[in-house]
C-alpha cells in the first residue's frame, strides 16, 4: 500500500491509499461526528453527519467522509459554516424523532441544533442500521431487518430467527442510540405467536 | 387482416403492426404506403372503408386526416403535419416503419449494418474514438459523456466486464424510453452490442420495468431473433466476438434508475443506492467495470457509427449534440413524443410542434427533467435545449419529460406534488433524502392548506440545501429542484399563500371559495341541480346561493354555469361577500308573458 500525503484542517496528515477521510483523520486525533459508523461494520453512508468539505484541483465539494477514499493532496475541512449549518439540519431532523437521545443531544450542543425545530414524530429510531448490519456483518444471522422504503421505512425483527438467535445475543442493544431497538425487539417477542415470549429471560 | 382477406386484397397487401408513431393526442394511427397517407384516430369500424376507397380505389377518406387548426385545411401526408414536420426524427423515425417483432423489418431498413461495419472495419478503440468525437452524452438524466465512460470501463483492469440498457424509465409522464423499446427493440440492442464490442464486455444487461410489458415481450423476442441470425452470442457474425444479453425486469422502484441503485437490484438486492466515490464503470455490477447507458443513448450508437461523428456533431449546440426525444404531456394541444435537434427553442416544441395551449388559456410554465428537475416560467421560453442549458435555469435535462403547465396550474402545488412523488420513492437510506423530504412535504402541504407561516420560506431553503448537499444519491441530491424552481421563478405565489392565504391560481381548494355573482346568476337551476353536495339554495326565478359550509369545492357549479352568465366566480384571499337578502333574490322576467 503505497502512502498518501493529505491536508486535514490544516494539518498534514500521512495515510494508507485506501483509507477513507474518516479513518485518516481519526488517526490523526481530529474528531469528526458519526452516527451510523462502527470501525467492525462496512462504511454505510446513511446518516451524513460525517459530510465534510474537500477540495481537490480547485474543486471544493461536501462528501461523507467514512466513504470518500483519502488521495495525495487532497485538502479536507472539517467544519465551516455549511457543513457546520448541513450537521445542524441532519440534528434537528433526527431530533423531531429521537429528542433524548444522548448521542444526538450531545452534538445539538455543538452545532446549535434546536430539537423543537421540526414537530415531534416519536418513533425513535433514526435508522442507523447499526443493529441490522451488526447482525449480518458480524453475527451473520439478519435477525433484524428494514422493511418497507422511504419515510415508512423501519427496522423489524424476523420473529423466527429472532426467537431463535437474540435471546442469548443482544449485542446489538448497546449500539442502539436510541431506545427503538430494544421496543422493536419487545414488541416482536410479544407478539409473536409461534413462540412464548422470552424476551428478557437471558439478561 | 380479415377485411383485406374479404376483400381479395390480403396477398397484395402487407399490413404491418409497427411501434408508436409519437403522435399520440391523435392515435390509433394508420399510414398507408408508399403514398404515406395518415390516417388518425381510426376505429374498427372505418377500417372497411379505407381498404376499400384508398387501398383499392386510391381514393383520400376526409374525415380521417388531419385538418390545422389555423387554415382548416386537410393534410394528407405525414410528413406534412405540423407536429411532424417540425421535427428531426433520427432516432425514432424507424419507429413508424417497422414491425418491433420482426427482425427482417429492421435489417431491410439497414439494421445491423453498424454492427457489420464496427466488428469488420473498425477495431475497438475506433469505435469508442468515434463515440467521443461525437460527444454523445448519457440521455438518461446526467448528460455524462458516453464515450468517456466506456473508455473508463475499457481501461480499468478488472475483468469480466458489464454493459446495461437502463429502462427503468420512471418518471411520471415520460415513456420516451418504453416507445423505442417496444417500437424498435433492435435499435436499442445494436447500439448495446457495438458497445460492448468496445469496451470489451461480453455481458449485457437490461433492466426494463416490469410495469412495461410489451417493451419486455419485444426486446426478448429481438433478443431471441438477434442469436438466431447469429448477432448475438459465440463468435458474431464470424468475426470472433463473443456477447451475450439478458433481461432483468424490475419492480418498479423509481430509485432504481439511479446507476447503483440498479446495480444493487441486478446483483438480487434491494435497490438502494450506494455511495458512489468510485465510478461505476470502474466498479459496478459485482464490482467489476459496468457501463450503464439509458435506452436513447444506445439508441444513438448505431447511426453515429454508421453516419459518422461528424454527421452526428452537425446536429446540436456546442455542448449537446445530436437529437434527443421528448414526451410532450400536460396541457398541450398535441400531447406526444417528439425528437427535435438539441438547440431547438422550448417555444418551437411547445408552440410550433406541440401546438400551444389548448382552451385559449395562457402558458405558465414547462417543468422539464422529470420530478427532480425543475420548472422554467415564460421569460424562458427561448431558451435552447441542452443539457448545460436547462441546469442553468434552475431545470435539467433528465430523461426528456416536459409536462406543460397553463395559468390555472398553482406552482406551489406543483411542488409538493413532485416533493410527494419522491417522497414516496426515496429507499429511505439516507438522513437528508428520508427525513429532509418528509418535512419539506410537510410544510409546503401545510402552505397549500393555508397554514403556511412565516419563516417557512427559510427553512425551505435550509432543508433544501442540505438535501441538495449532503444525501447519498442522486434522487436526493436533485429533490429540492422543483421547490427551489418554482420559488425562484414564481416566490410571489408562496408569499401569498404564506401571507394572505391566497392561491393566486385558484386551485388550492383550502384557499379557493365558490360564489355566485347575484347580479349574473339567471337562476337557471343547471348548477343547483348538478351540485353533488347539495350545497346551492335557490329555485326556479330565485337567485342561487352556495352554501359555503356544505360546498366541497368540488368546481362542478364553475364548470356548468352557462358560459353567457358566467355567474359562479372562484375566489381566493378574500372573504366571501353576504349572501343577498331573501326578498331580492326573486328575478322578475320583464317582458316575458306569463
Amino acid at each position: 500500500m503505497s502512502e498518501v500525503v493529505l491536508n486535514i484542517d490544516g494539518k498534514e496528515v500521512k495515510a494508507a491509499e485506501g483509507m477513507t477521510i474518516l479513518q485518516a483523520a481519526q488517526s490523526a486525533g481530529i474528531d469528526i461526528p458519526t452516527l451510523c459508523h462502527h470501525e467492525k461494520l462496512e462504511p454505510y453512508g446513511a446518516c451524513r453527519i460525517c459530510t465534510v468539505e474537500v477540495e481537490m484541483d480547485g474543486w471544493t465539494s461536501l462528501v461523507a467522509s467514512c466513504l470518500y477514499p483519502v488521495k495525495d493532496g487532497l485538502v479536507v475541512r472539517t467544519r465551516s459554516e455549511k457543513v457546520d449549518r448541513i450537521r445542524k439540519v441532519i440534528l434537528e431532523l433526527l431530533l423531531a424523532h429521537a429528542p433524548d437521545s444522548p448521542a444526538l443531544v450531545a452534538l445539538a450542543e455543538i452545532y446549535g441544533a434546536d430539537k423543537d425545530r421540526f414537530e415531534k414524530e416519536a418513533s425513535f429510531c433514526i435508522h442507523c442500521g447499526l443493529c441490522v448490519r451488526y447482525c449480518a456483518e458480524v453475527k451473520k444471522k439478519n435477525a433484524v431487518g428494514f422493511v418497507d422504503r422511504g419515510m415508512r421505512r423501519e427496522i423489524s425483527f424476523v420473529p423466527e430467527i429472532a426467537a431463535e438467535e437474540c435471546w442469548k445475543c443482544k449485542e446489538c442493544f448497546p449500539l442502539c442510540p436510541t431506545s427503538a431497538l430494544q421496543a422493536a425487539y419487545a414488541l416482536t417477542m410479544g407478539l409473536s405467536t409461534s413462540q412464548p415470549f422470552s424476551g428478557f429471560e437471558g439478561d | 387482416m380479415e377485411e383485406l382477406k374479404k376483400q381479395g386484397l390480403d396477398d397484395q397487401v402487407d399490413l404491418r403492426r409497427t411501434g408508436c408513431h409519437g403522435f399520440c393526442e391523435r392515435g390509433p394511427i394508420v399510414v398507408i404506403q408508399p403514398e404515406g397517407i395518415c390516417y388518425l384516430r381510426v376505429q374498427p369500424e372505418d377500417v372497411p372503408e379505407i381498404i376499400a376507397k384508398t387501398i383499392k380505389e386510391k381514393q383520400v377518406v376526409e374525415r380521417l386526416l388531419y385538418t390545422d387548426p389555423e387554415t382548416g385545411e386537410k393534410i394528407i401526408h405525414e410528413s406534412e403535419i405540423p407536429f411532424y414536420k417540425n421535427q428531426t426524427r433520427l432516432i425514432f423515425g424507424s419507429n413508424g416503419s417497422v414491425d418491433p417483432q420482426n427482425i427482417d423489418d429492421y435489417l431491410a431498413i439497414g439494421g445491423y449494418s453498424a454492427l457489420s461495419k464496427a466488428l469488420f472495419q473498425m477495431d475497438p478503440t475506433q469505435v469508442l474514438e468515434e463515440v467521443k468525437k461525437a460527444n454523445l452524452r448519457g440521455r438518461g438524466g446526467g448528460g455524462f459523456p458516453a464515450g468517456r465512460k466506456w473508455e473508463g470501463s475499457r481501461n480499468a483492469p478488472d475483468e469480466p466486464k458489464y454493459v446495461i440498457v437502463n429502462a427503468d424509465e420512471g418518471d411520471p409522464g415520460a415513456y420516451m424510453d418504453r416507445s423505442l423499446l417496444e417500437g424498435n427493440p433492435h435499435l436499442v440492442l445494436e447500439g448495446l452490442i457495438i458497445g460492448a464490442y468496445a469496451i470489451g464486455s461480453h455481458e449485457g444487461y437490461i433492466y426494463v420495468r416490469q410495469e412495461y410489458p410489451l417493451a419486455v415481450e419485444n426486446i426478448n423476442i429481438a433478443i431471441k431473433q438477434a442469436e438466431e441470425y447469429g448477432f448475438l452470442g459465440k463468435d458474431i457474425l464470424g468475426s470472433g466476438f463473443d456477447f451475450v444479453v439478458k433481461v432483468h425486469r424490475g419492480a418498479g422502484a423509481f430509485v432504481c434508475g439511479e446507476s447503483t441503485a440498479l446495480m444493487t437490484s441486478l446483483e438480487g438486492r434491494v435497490g438502494e443506492p450506494r455511495p458512489k466515490y468510485v465510478r461505476s464503470n470502474v466498479k459496478g455490477l459485482w464490482g467489476k467495470p459496468s457501463v450503464l447507458n439509458n435506452v436513447e443513448t444506445w439508441a444513438n450508437v448505431p447511426h453515429i457509427i454508421n453516419k459518422g461523428a461528424d454527421w452526428f456533431i452537425q446536429y446540436g449546440t456546442e455542448g449537446s449534440k445530436g437529437t434527443k426525444i421528448f414526451s410532450l404531456v400536460g396541457n398541450i394541444v398535441n400531447t406526444g413524443l417528439v425528437e427535435v435537434p438539441m438547440g431547438t427553442t422550448l417555444r418551437d416544441i411547445i408552440y410550433k410542434i406541440g401546438g400551444g395551449i389548448p382552451g385559449g388559456k395562457k402558458f405558465k410554465a414547462v417543468q422539464t427533467g422529470g420530478p427532480s428537475g425543475g420548472c422554467i416560467p415564460e421569460k424562458l421560453l427561448d431558451l435552447e435545449v441542452g443539457f448545460d442549458e436547462l441546469t442553468k435555469a434552475g431545470s435539467m435535462m433528465g430523461s426528456g419529460g416536459m409536462i406543460i403547465m397553463d395559468e390555472d396550474t398553482c406552482m406551489v402545488d406543483v411542488a409538493r406534488y413532485f416533493l410527494e412523488f419522491l417522497t414516496g420513492e426515496s429507499c429511505g437510506k439516507c438522513v437528508p433524502c428520508r427525513e429532509g423530504m418528509r418535512q419539506m412535504l410537510k410544510i409546503l402541504t401545510n402552505i397549500t392548506k393555508g397554514k403556511g407561516k412565516e419563516g417557512d420560506i427559510e427553512t425551505l431553503e435550509d432543508l433544501a440545501e442540505t438535501l441538495s448537499a449532503a444525501s447519498l444519491c442522486a434522487l436526493g441530491r436533485t429533490a429540492a429542484n422543483p421547490f427551489l424552481s418554482t420559488l425562484q421563478y414564481f416566490r410571489e405565489e408562496y408569499e401569498a399563500h404564506i401571507k394572505e392565504k391566497r392561491c393566486p391560481a385558484l386551485t388550492c381548494k383550502e384557499l379557493i371559495s365558490f360564489y355566485i355573482d347575484p347580479e349574473k346568476c339567471q337562476a337557471c337551476m343547471i348548477c343547483m341541480r348538478k351540485c353533488p353536495a347539495g350545497a346551492i339554495d335557490g329555485g326556479k326565478n330565485k337567485i342561487h346561493i352556495i352554501d359555503q359550509d356544505k360546498c366541497t369545492k368540488c368546481g362542478t357549479c364553475f364548470e356548468a354555469c352557462p358560459p353567457r352568465f358566467r355567474a359562479v366566480k372562484k375566489i381566493s384571499g378574500e372573504p366571501v361577500p353576504a349572501p343577498i337578502p331573501e326578498e331580492k333574490r326573486t328575478i322578475a322576467r320583464k317582458g316575458k308573458k306569463k
